[in-house]
């Protein structure tokens, strides 16, 4: 067994292929993440405005992403909006393209609901004890805000890094398909590749995003107590 | 836009569109069963099955289910496991959607004070009239807005079952791309999926509402 194991990984390029494709994987992920969540800072500031065209704006970009399946819209982006607009986007843009999209709606939802559940009484007896609004925010609301946010902000990035195996299907060159092509090659002579291969990427997967997720829950109960 | 060649393919979506209501509805209702169990198991920390539901939970919620699909269907059968794309998405989607709904259910249950169990024990109540009387009703009432939204996930994750060669909206887009009518089956794809998600996030919507009304654990 561990014979064709080996045969399998160590044959060729195939294990520096697949770490060519969990770079891009990676890659794709770091990118949209560090960008959602910058944009989602100042969208869901927007969303806690009183004008009620920005809200009804922002309101309406949140639900259409929110119902759309991730796929729809890569292919959408992808497939149309790019020969629509005149714009030729590599695979690789619209893959960054549709998960920043995505993932600034989540962000600014979490932005919003982490401002909102704010108790109003904290500004107030910021005030009441003399403190400039800048004040205010800066030892007040954002660190309260930021602890309300954090695990939220965590798991949308587990979130996020799980659903960038759909670039597979606009052809981004991602641990999937690197993963899919050394199936079909190695496949040939060795019967067990698909079960190592994709067994393996299951792993790494996991690898990536449990200890993520470990963090989340760990600060969730750091904070509670 | 050929709005006649969008009209010609109107059954075909409609066909794949069933195909992937029936598979989202058997697998999340799968979901909801096994991550009732899994957070009853979870919650009453039975000995030795607590800890492989807790590997479970972990191994379901870090994966992504087209590698999870991927394994099952062209990797399991090299060890003998052999299973019908139907099956191996229903199979698939429960696998990932029972660590959610668990979790969903187990802060549902946690969200039941203990005094509730007290009480219910010292009126003399059984475990399971326990469970089925007073937890389970607190419970799932605080679960709806994560269930909900687990459902919504699921359904919208659904469109990856073109990897296993199941007939349903993507790979009916898929192949309409190949035509070269891609603005077509697009506006197919984003019209097909408004009508089977927005229904059901307008029924969570009012659910949750009904819910709140309820005043349950509060």
């Amino acid at each position: 067994m561990l014979d064709s194991v080996a045969s399998i990984f160590l044959s060729g390029r195939n294990m520096s292929r697949l770490m060519e494709g969990l770079a891009v994987t990676l890659e794709i992920s770091v990118i949209s993440v560090v960008l959602s969540m910058l944009l989602g800072i100042f969208v869901g500031l927007a969303m806690t405005s009183r004008n009620r065209l920005v809200l009804a704006g922002t309101r309406i970009y949140l639900e259409i992403i929110r119902v759309m399946p991730i796929l729809v819209l890569l292919f959408l982006f992808y497939y149309s909006l790019s020969k629509i607009w005149g714009i030729n986007l590599s695979a690789m843009s619209v893959a960054i393209l549709v998960f920043t999209l995505w993932g600034t709606a989540e962000m600014a939802d979490l932005v919003r609901g982490a401002i909102t559940s704010m108790p109003r009484h904290q500004r107030e007896s910021g005030r009441a004890i003399g403190l400039t609004e800048s004040q205010i925010n800066r030892y007040i609301i954002i660190p309260q805000a930021v602890r309300r946010l954090l695990p939220g902000v965590i798991n949308l990035t587990t979130r996020m890094i799980k659903t960038t195996p759909f670039v597979f299907f606009i052809n981004v060159p991602d641990l999937v398909k690197v993963g899919q092509q050394i199936v079909e090659i190695t496949g040939m002579r060795n019967a067990m590749a698909s079960f190592w291969v994709y067994g393996l990427i299951f792993l790494i997967y996991f690898i990536i995003c449990y200890p993520i997720s470990c963090f989340s829950v760990y600060l969730e109960r750091k904070w509670e107590s | 836009m050929d709005i006649d060649y969008i009209v010609a393919h109107i059954p075909m979506f409609g066909k794949a569109a069933s195909l992937t209501i029936s598979l989202a509805l058997a697998g999340i209702l799968l979901s909801l069963l096994i991550g009732l169990v899994c957070a009853l198991v979870r919650y009453f920390h039975v000995p030795v099955l607590h800890r492989i539901v807790g590997g479970y939970i972990e191994l379901s919620r870090n994966t992504p289910l087209m590698i999870q699909l991927f394994f099952l269907y062209y990797g399991l059968t090299r060890v003998g496991i052999m299973l019908e794309g139907v099956t191996c998405a229903i199979v698939g989607l429960a696998f990932l959607g029972g660590g959610y709904m668990a979790e969903a259910i187990r802060s549902g249950l946690e969200a039941v004070g203990r005094a509730q169990i007290e009480s219910g024990l010292s009126i003399g109540l059984s475990r399971p009239q326990l469970i089925r009387y007073v937890v389970l009703p607190q419970a799932m009432a605080v679960a709806v807005p994560a269930i909900a939204a687990n459902t919504i996930f699921l359904i919208k994750e659904t469109s990856v079952f073109s990897i296993i060669a199941l007939p349903d909206l993507m790979y009916v887009a898929k192949d309409l791309m190949k035509e070269g009518h891609s603005n077509e089956s697009n506006l197919m794809l984003v019209v097909s999926y408004l009508i089977l998600i927005l229904p059901v996030s307008l029924f969570f919507t009012v659910l949750e509402r009904r819910m709140r009304r309820a005043g349950l654990g509060s």
